[in-house]
């Protein structure tokens, strides 16, 4: 008797385990929106009950109150939006100026830790070691309460030739006005900058073709210095500077680093870089040696070496770590509100909240800035990481 | 099994997040009987108003008049927790339920009125913002600050009235705006800035809390009227009542002259307005929600209004503020209650 194929009875689709997953799924979605109604629900009406305004109105009406620091023009009378727009350039530029430099230091710092130079190596490790493990806000308060507090009154400022001058009010440099025909300078920094693109494309197509390198560095340095130079000259040198000048209280003129955001910022770049260090020993050691010994074996020299076979291939396991670290960077500089620096949790967070009491659509405004912030850097990092990731051919 | 990880773990979500939801419900008052404390929101360090000593125990103006709020609730004055909040905190901690009375040194205004959802008992001290300089810079008055730096605390009236005054008398400054008072007046003691504005009686409290007091002064000009009140939720009458009229008893005790001493031999008295304040007479207590004897209690236990203005801000203080605009209407000041009848 010929086997007989059985196929197994379907079983009633209370038991069928695929429908049941669906099923679950679906009422747990529903679950989860069911409750955000009622959250949503629920806030609005006690919200009303207690009479607090809602609503994103308030973006509008005048905020009232003065901002140390501001990259866009900004007065008293200007709207509590406006406001939101100081504190998020705030926030923006210490951020960006603090992944600059923790990226600098922090590079700077892990070849050095793997330096064969005794002194170096331990010196690199001391720090990494001092500022990672100090919490950053006791870091802030040091850079902020007891340096930059210990500076001199702006009458005793230390005066470098009358031009820069320090003080616990802050760092006075000279500011540049731009005069009519200043247009042509940036035109000419444009055309140069376009320029060497081009011609580290073509460098690069032409070292693939036939093997010869071309002095790129150097040619596209003299072309960005040289080329807004020569503009510059001949437009007749439309540029003056303003000196900043004890008038009365302070000094007057020119631009000022206020020592909130140079406190900030020598603390935050100083911390993320003891992490970016350990990121980038750990991406180079992550290279096997028998690639530096390939490369030796070759006749390249150790700086080519380090250049061409390590350090790409290094990057690949730096990246994405070092993203995270640009990430924490970015959201500690909230911590600015502590010494008076205003950025968009001080100011907007803080003080607008305060003033017009709407605690849920200042919060959820600043939250969502942070989130778009960080997923834009994540994304910009991704998309760089993909670039350099390895790809096999 | 992973679809049923993903469902326990919502469900624990829900179960927690409307527990946590639910716990607003309820008056005020009901709500304070029933735990047994006035949880009053305070100020985190300012000398006359709130200001916690070496044991952690605060004292000042302000924490008075929770601990009255509590005299007249309870019958005891020590049943009090506070939570002491920066400038930019405290409206959210009301608004929240996380205190049921905000006293707080803090400003009655229309917006807060209204849009921040608060009510104004009465006003606990009537104040109004000035100016606190070093001797050094040579400044007599305040319309020779144009240029200067200047110190503030972070989401008060003060920083809108300093821009006001500013912009009014056409001059410059820059404001830096720290989160707490000290860190202000720190900073304005080691030169960050030129000037500290606050209300008067904060500059006075900050001044003695320098290490040189001699070497500052406060200015003459008074730019803003700061009406210094308790706030409760909006739209809980009952608790309204109960902290306003608490105010309002300790000043009927200072006019009728009944103070913590006398207030036993107070209630023979054959005045009837005295009488009725103190429960002898009337059922005003019970009126409000309280005990009968809420009155003796409070001053008994706390004080009229002349007692704890002079024993925190006052002769008996270091501060040595003057009663001024705070002395009774009979005398000169604006401190005046409706009448217990």
């Amino acid at each position: 008797m010929p086997e007989q194929q059985q196929t197994p009875a379907r079983p009633p689709f209370w038991n069928d385990p695929r429908i049941r997953s669906i099923g679950f799924q679906c009422i747990a979605l529903l679950g989860v929106v069911a409750f955000g109604l009622y959250l949503l629900h629920n806030t609005q009406t006690n919200l009303q009950q207690r009479g607090i305004a809602s609503g994103f109105g308030f973006l509008s009406s005048p905020a009232g109150f003065g901002i140390i620091q501001h990259l866009l023009p900004y007065s008293e009378s200007d709207s509590y939006g406006r406001v939101f727009w100081v504190g998020l350039f705030n926030t923006l530029l210490v951020s960006a100026l603090g992944i600059f430099l923790a990226t600098l230091l922090g590079f700077i710092i892990g070849i050095a830790r793997l330096s064969k130079n005794w002194l170096v190596a331990k010196l690199a490790m001391a720090y990494i070691e001092v500022f990672r493990n100090i919490p950053l806000l006791l870091q802030i308060f040091f850079w902020y309460f007891a340096v930059l507090r210990a500076m001199p009154a702006p009458r005793q400022s230390f005066n470098l030739g009358d031009v820069l001058f320090l003080n616990l009010r802050g760092l006075y440099v000279p500011a540049p006005v731009f005069e009519t025909g200043f247009w042509v300078v940036l035109v000419a920094l444009l055309a140069a900058v376009a320029a060497t693109v081009i011609l580290h494309r073509w460098a690069r197509r032409r070292q693939e073709l036939t093997g010869k390198r071309f002095p790129v560095v150097a040619t596209s340095l003299g072309l960005v210095l040289g080329l807004p130079g020569l503009a510059f000259a001949a437009a007749g040198f439309p540029l003056s500077w303003e000196y900043p000048e004890l008038q009365g209280f302070n000094f007057q003129g020119g631009l000022v680093v206020i020592p909130e955001l140079a406190a900030l910022l020598a603390a935050l770049s100083i911390y993320t870089a003891a992490f970016i260090a350990e990121i980038v020993r750990a991406g180079i050691q992550a290279v096997s040696h028998g690639q530096t010994e390939a490369a030796y074996s070759l006749g390249l020299r150790p700086s080519y070496t380090l250049r061409l076979v390590v350090i790409p291939q290094a990057l690949r396991v730096i990246i994405p770590p070092l993203t995270s670290q640009y990430l924490n960077l970015t959201k500690n500089s909230s911590l600015a509100a502590a010494i008076g620096y205003p950025d968009l949790v001080s100011i907007f967070a803080g003080t607008v909240l305060n003033q017009t009491g709407q605690a849920i659509e200042v919060i959820a405004i600043t939250m969502a800035v942070y989130l778009t912030i960080s997923l834009l850097i994540s994304l910009l990092m991704n998309w760089y990481n993909r670039r350099v990731a390895l790809v096999e051919r | 099994m992973k679809q049923h990880h993903g469902f326990a773990a919502t469900t624990a979500a829900l179960v927690l997040l409307t527990a946590a939801s639910v716990a607003h419900a309820g008056a005020t008052l009901e709500g304070v009987k029933k735990k047994g404390f006035v949880q009053c929101g305070v100020s985190d360090g300012l000398p006359g108003f709130s200001f916690a000593d070496d044991k952690g125990n605060f004292a000042g103006i302000d924490v008075d008049v929770c601990r009255a709020i509590a005299a007249a609730v309870f019958g005891d004055a020590t049943k009090v927790k506070y939570t002491a909040l920066t400038a930019k905190e405290r409206f959210t901690a009301l608004q929240s339920g996380e205190i049921d009375v905000l006293s707080r040194n803090t400003t009655w205004t229309s917006s807060r009125d209204s849009t921040l959802g608060l009510n104004f008992g009465a006003v606990t001290y009537y104040d109004g913002q000035g100016f606190l300089v070093n001797k050094k810079l040579g400044v007599k008055n305040a319309k020779e600050l144009s240029g200067a730096t200047v110190c503030i605390q972070a989401g008060t009236t003060t920083e809108l009235n300093l821009a006001d005054y500013f912009r009014a008398n056409k001059m410059k400054y820059t404001p830096i705006a720290y989160d707490k008072s000290d860190e202000s007046a720190k900073a304005m003691e080691s030169g960050r800035c030129d000037l500290l504005t606050s209300d008067q009686s904060q500059l006075y409290a900050q001044r003695i809390k320098l290490a040189k007091p001699d070497d500052y002064i406060v200015l003459p000009e008074v730019i803003s009227k700061e009406p210094l009140a308790p706030a409760v939720r909006h739209g809980d009458d009952e608790w309204l009542d109960v902290v306003k009229w608490t105010q309002f008893a300790m000043l009927n005790a200072e006019e009728l002259g009944i103070n913590s001493k006398n207030v036993d031999e107070m209630l023979k008295s054959t005045n009837p307005d005295v009488k009725r304040l103190l429960g002898v007479e009337g059922d005003k207590g019970k009126d409000l929600g309280l005990p009968n004897d809420w009155v003796v209690k409070i001053v008994k236990q706390v004080g009229n209004y002349d007692e704890i203005f002079e024993r925190n801000l006052g002769q008996g203080s270091p501060l040595k503020i003057k009663r001024g605009l705070n002395a009774l209407w009979s005398q000169g000041g604006l401190q005046y209650s409706p009448p217990v009848r």
